[in-house]
């Protein structure tokens, strides 16, 4: 196991103000993610998970604790340097793709290439989640799961430090769900990347190296696998 | 209250500034129309009232010198209800610490009673009294300009002899509403004024004893003015008569009837831009309410609301947007209807102003812009009405986009993906962008139609003043004088050059149409007066025949070649067949010339005249002015650059502040339109900016896809605009168009620039408002909703 963790956090806590009424989202999570992790987070809803992943994507702020991307601390970054770091770091996958209707699929992924500093072409990308044959389709002549895979070939373009994927099959049937994981996975395998699943799926945690349970704001638990399932065999 | 109707108060407070943009176009198209119908209304009623209660004459006719046992005559002709005479005579004044010479136009006032017709409206003061002929009732606006109260004393010349006359009344009447002296454009209060002298006294001191030359005659109702006219001219014709006219060509009224007419055309053009402009937000804000809200009519239908019941929601809530504009528009109407009049009564001189206007004007207005937002938004609530519930519960389809051959280029390939984003935008919707730009092309027509005034203005006194005049005073004399008076006048200190001119009343006929127009005669080549054309040339003038001005040669339908009948109205009144040798292009006036030796022959007088122009040596003025004020029997002096100064402050007063609501209004234009369109893009597209932003992209960035569609169709508004303005500039013109005025269009090219550049600023000054939401997207929201 390499020496550094890509990302760390250390009694992570989030408090939400609504109205009167106070929120613990987190009540001190303190983790460690190392290059070439697949991590699942599994929890159902309300568990913190998403709080979580927002705050490890640089999306928001804790209220307390700390996280570290590498040797770069991320508590009291102001929006300017979140947005630095997203931008640099952080490849994103969404429950609902969230593809920009107006651009092809190619020009999905070049929206954040262009940007990127070392990404790699558009194209390989779409090839890499086997899209290659669609780069000129806009989102609407696409399925959902072929969305979502643009999704992920844009997530990944930028060679991100990690990947973060906030129920990406959420809005997929389970054969396209599928197909969606293998995208994932083969991302994992070839590139390397650490990357967090989010879901409340518990047969998607048999994939990945590491399950982290999540309930109350706390990981509950932490289980290894022993050895990972491709997502091929996995069916729900 | 109902369920629905709560929705609609909390859907307005909502998008209260998207609401209130819109509102505040309909209100500027309500205010301009409330203000010219308000200002029309008052200006007509006080007319009206001030005429009625003050007597004016229906019928106006001079003569050189008439029997008073006429009047008897005429008062028995047909038709006629009152009859009044008076004397009239222009005389050269002397006014207390003012150097150059002032003309008054003197009127008699009856001592012993109230005139049977064109009574004063005393403001202070009284009339003159019997036996004392030195006494004199002021118009009001010529003793404010010389600040002169009762008591205050002044000398003029009558007849010939100086004489110190004494303010004992200040008034105003109904005939000199609009007091112009002869050869002026604009009213200039200091070097012109009506002074009323007793009726017995002035008689005296003109030789007139029981005599008149100015006869006025009211009607009784319904009785046509054209055949009193006709009746009067068979009588006076050999008194010396130059006509008799109606009302409405008497001049004050005239003025005042035209200004009431233009307030009518702008009443009609501009109000129209707002509403259309105003209609179009409407349903670009509706539309969008709608399509965010199919869901909730889904649901709606599914409790079983009825489509009408929908449709009235919606029809309400635009009700609700225009509502705001008119109660906004109807304060500001009210109130810029009051300013207007105020200035036009100090314009236009009434004793007592009545802006009371009724409802009409409001309701009119109120209507107009209802009616403007219903229809502009009735294919929106359709639309929104006919989803049926199922469909309408589900979310809409992803707004589809194809690859275009556009798409396909390879200059569309070199641009950056946010840059694609925005042109697709463009080309997925193409009505509503091009209605977007159009909208703010027309915030940029108003303005551009506004601004120009003063171009043409400029270009008017240029070429109408500046080119065309080369003399620095023009006199004018009473009666007709011997062309030695030209070489007596030029033999005054500090004159350089003097040029005679001939001006005689004339009717002028071909075939059905007859004009009175003055035949003014020149000399074949000028050195100072030139006959010119719009485009600044100058004319010779052939020894035989007229050169006639276009206007006159369209009234009078002649062209170039025909014989045109001339009725002399002077001296030996010789009717003659003149050919028109050429027209030309004026904006004033519609004159007619001749070679002043050939109008001579023609009037079988020796070599007369009776205007002098003069050019002067600066330095030597003061002397001139003195010396002039001894030259008998001048009745008119214009001063060319008196003249431009008082144009100039009178447009001023009037014009400036026109426009100065228009710069306003035309803000509020493209302000309207900009911050709608960016509201909606950002509505619509506020979670693809909130997954770029997660995706890493900056404040700036996301900015520019946003605020670079408006400022691309702001961008093509702008020449669009210029062009639009440039035709509703020559719209307006055209409207305010008399026979009297040509203003020419004269657009200069750093007009636009400034037109352009107000847009921008208020087009800048919305997306900014809209660039500030960005800051609070919720980017946490996105990564967990679906549209």
């Amino acid at each position: 196991m390499p020496a550094s963790p890509t990302l760390r956090t250390r009694d992570l806590t989030k408090v939400y103000q609504t109205g009167e009424v106070q929120v613990h989202a987190l009540r001190g999570v303190s983790l460690e993610l190392y290059p070439a992790d697949l991590v699942v987070l599994l929890g159902p809803s309300g568990s913190g998970k998403s709080t979580l992943l927002n705050i490890l994507g640089g999306l928001d702020n804790a209220s307390g604790g700390e996280v570290w991307f590498r040797d770069q601390q991320l508590t009291g970054l102001d929006d300017r340097g979140l947005t630095q770091y997203r931008r640099a770091n952080v490849g994103f996958v969404f429950q609902f793709y969230n593809l920009i209707p107006s651009l092809t699929a190619l020009e999905n992924v070049a929206l954040v290439t262009e940007i990127a500093e070392r990404p790699m072409p558009p194209e390989e990308a779409l090839e890499i989640v086997g899209l290659g044959p669609r780069l000129n389709h806009f989102p609407a002549q696409l399925s959902g799961g072929e969305q979502q895979r643009v999704a992920i070939a844009r997530a990944i373009a930028k060679r991100p430090g990690i990947l973060l994927c906030d129920e990406p099959t959420g809005a997929l049937d389970s054969k396209t769900g599928i197909l969606v994981l293998e995208a994932i996975e083969r991302i994992h395998t070839e590139l390397g990347t650490t990357t967090v699943l989010i879901t409340h799926n518990a047969v998607i945690a048999e994939m990945t190296d590491r399950v982290l349970v999540m309930g109350d704001g706390r990981i509950l638990e932490e289980r290894r696998n022993s050895q990972r399932r491709p997502a091929s065999e996995l069916h729900w | 209250m109902t369920p629905l109707n709560r929705k609609l108060y909390r859907d307005l407070w909502r998008l209260r500034g998207q609401v209130l943009a819109i509102a505040l176009v309909i209100a500027s198209g309500i205010a301009v129309l409330a203000m010219s119908l308000t200002s029309m209304e008052a200006l007509t009623e006080t007319a009206v009232a001030y005429y009625e209660r003050y007597r004016f004459g229906d019928v106006f006719a001079s003569v050189e010198r008439a029997p008073e046992y006429l009047a008897d005559r005429v008062r028995r002709l047909p038709g006629v209800q009152a009859v009044d005479t008076r004397v009239v005579k222009s005389a050269v004044l002397d006014m207390d610490g003012f150097q150059e010479p002032v003309i008054g136009l003197l009127v008699t006032v009856p001592e012993r009673a109230p005139p049977a017709l064109n009574q004063l409206a005393l403001r202070n003061g009284r009339v003159p009294r019997l036996g004392y002929p030195d006494e004199a009732v002021l118009s009001e606006p010529f003793a404010e300009a010389h600040n002169l109260t009762l008591g205050g004393t002044f000398r003029a010349v009558l007849n010939g002899n100086w004489r110190e006359l004494t303010v004992v009344g200040i008034a105003l009447s109904p005939e000199y509403v609009y007091t112009i002296g002869p050869g002026a454009l604009m009213p200039d209060d200091k070097r012109f004024g009506i002074v009323w002298l007793g009726q017995e006294a002035m008689q005296a001191a003109f030789d007139l004893k029981g005599a008149f030359n100015t006869i006025s005659v009211s009607l009784l109702r319904g009785t046509d003015p054209d055949l009193v006219i006709a009746r009067l001219d068979e009588m006076l014709g050999r008194y010396g008569g130059i006509g008799a006219y109606a009302r409405k060509d008497q001049i004050s009224n005239w003025f005042l009837m035209n200004e009431i007419r233009q307030l009518e055309s702008l009443a009609a053009i501009l109000p129209t831009v707002f509403l259309v402009v105003a209609a179009f937000l409407t349903n670009m804000v509706l539309a969008r309410l709608i399509a965010m809200e199919r869901s909730e009519i889904g649901l709606l239908k599914a409790f079983g609301y009825r489509d009408r019941d929908i449709a009235w929601h919606y029809v309400k809530f635009v009700a609700g947007i225009a509502g705001v504009g008119i109660v906004i528009g109807w304060v500001a109407g009210y109130y810029f209807g009051l300013l207007n009049t105020r200035l036009y009564a100090d314009f236009y001189r009434f004793p007592f102003l009545l802006f009371d206007p009724g409802p009409r004007a409001f309701l009119i207005a109120a209507g107009a812009s209802l009616l403007a937002a219903l229809a502009g938004t009735l294919g929106a609530v359709r639309a929104g009405v006919r989803i049926p519930p199922a469909e309408a519960m589900r979310p809409p389809l992803p707004p589809e986009f194809r690859r275009t051959l556009v798409g396909r280029s390879r200059l569309f390939r070199a641009l950056d993906q946010p840059t694609r984003i925005l042109l697709r935008q463009i080309g997925r919707y193409p009505v509503r962008s091009a209605f977007t730009a159009l909208g703010t092309g027309m915030a940029v027509a108003v303005l551009v139609s506004s601004l120009q005034w003063l171009d043409s203005i400029n270009h008017l006194v240029d070429v109408y003043f500046r080119q065309a005049q080369g003399q620095d005073i023009t006199v004018g004399f009473a009666n007709t004088r011997s062309s030695e008076v030209t070489r007596e006048l030029a033999r005054l200190p500090g004159v350089r050059t003097a040029e005679p001119m001939r001006v005689v009343p004339a009717k002028m006929r071909f075939g059905p149409r007859e004009e009175r127009e003055a035949l003014q005669g020149l000399p074949a080549d000028q050195e100072l007066s030139h006959v010119h054309d719009a485009a600044g040339r100058y004319l010779h003038l052939p020894p035989d025949g007229l050169v006639i001005s276009t206007q006159l040669a369209e009234m009078l339908q002649v062209r170039p070649g025909d014989s045109i009948t001339v009725e002399v109205l002077e001296g030996r009144r010789p009717t003659l067949e003149v050919p028109v040798a050429a027209t030309f292009e004026t904006y004033i006036g519609s004159p007619a010339y001749m070679d002043i030796r050939a109008l001579n022959r023609l009037m079988r007088e020796r070599e007369s005249v009776n205007s002098v122009h003069l050019r002067l040596d600066a330095n030597q003025q003061a002397r001139f002015y003195r010396e002039l004020k001894l030259v008998p029997q001048v009745s008119a002096v214009t001063l060319k650059q008196a003249a431009v100064d008082t144009f100039y402050e009178t447009l001023a007063q009037t014009l400036l502040i026109f426009i100065g609501f228009f710069v306003v209004f035309a803000c509020t234009l493209a302000f309207g339109v900009t911050y709608n369109s960016a509201r909606i893009a950002l509505s619509e597209r506020g979670r693809e900016l909130a997954t770029l932003r997660v995706l890493g992209f900056t404040r700036r960035e996301i900015s520019y896809i946003l605020l670079g569609e408006v400022g691309l169709l702001t961008f093509i508004a702008l020449p669009m605009g210029c062009v639009l303005g440039y035709g509703l500039g020559a719209l307006l013109l055209s409207a305010f168009k008399t026979e009297l005025y040509r203003i020419p269009m004269a657009l200069q090219l750093d007009t636009l620039g400034k037109a352009v550049l107000i847009i921008l600023a208020a087009t800048s000054f919305s997306a900014l408002l809209v660039r500030r939401r960005l800051d609070t997207l919720d980017l946490i929201a996105v990564l967990k909703t679906r549209e």
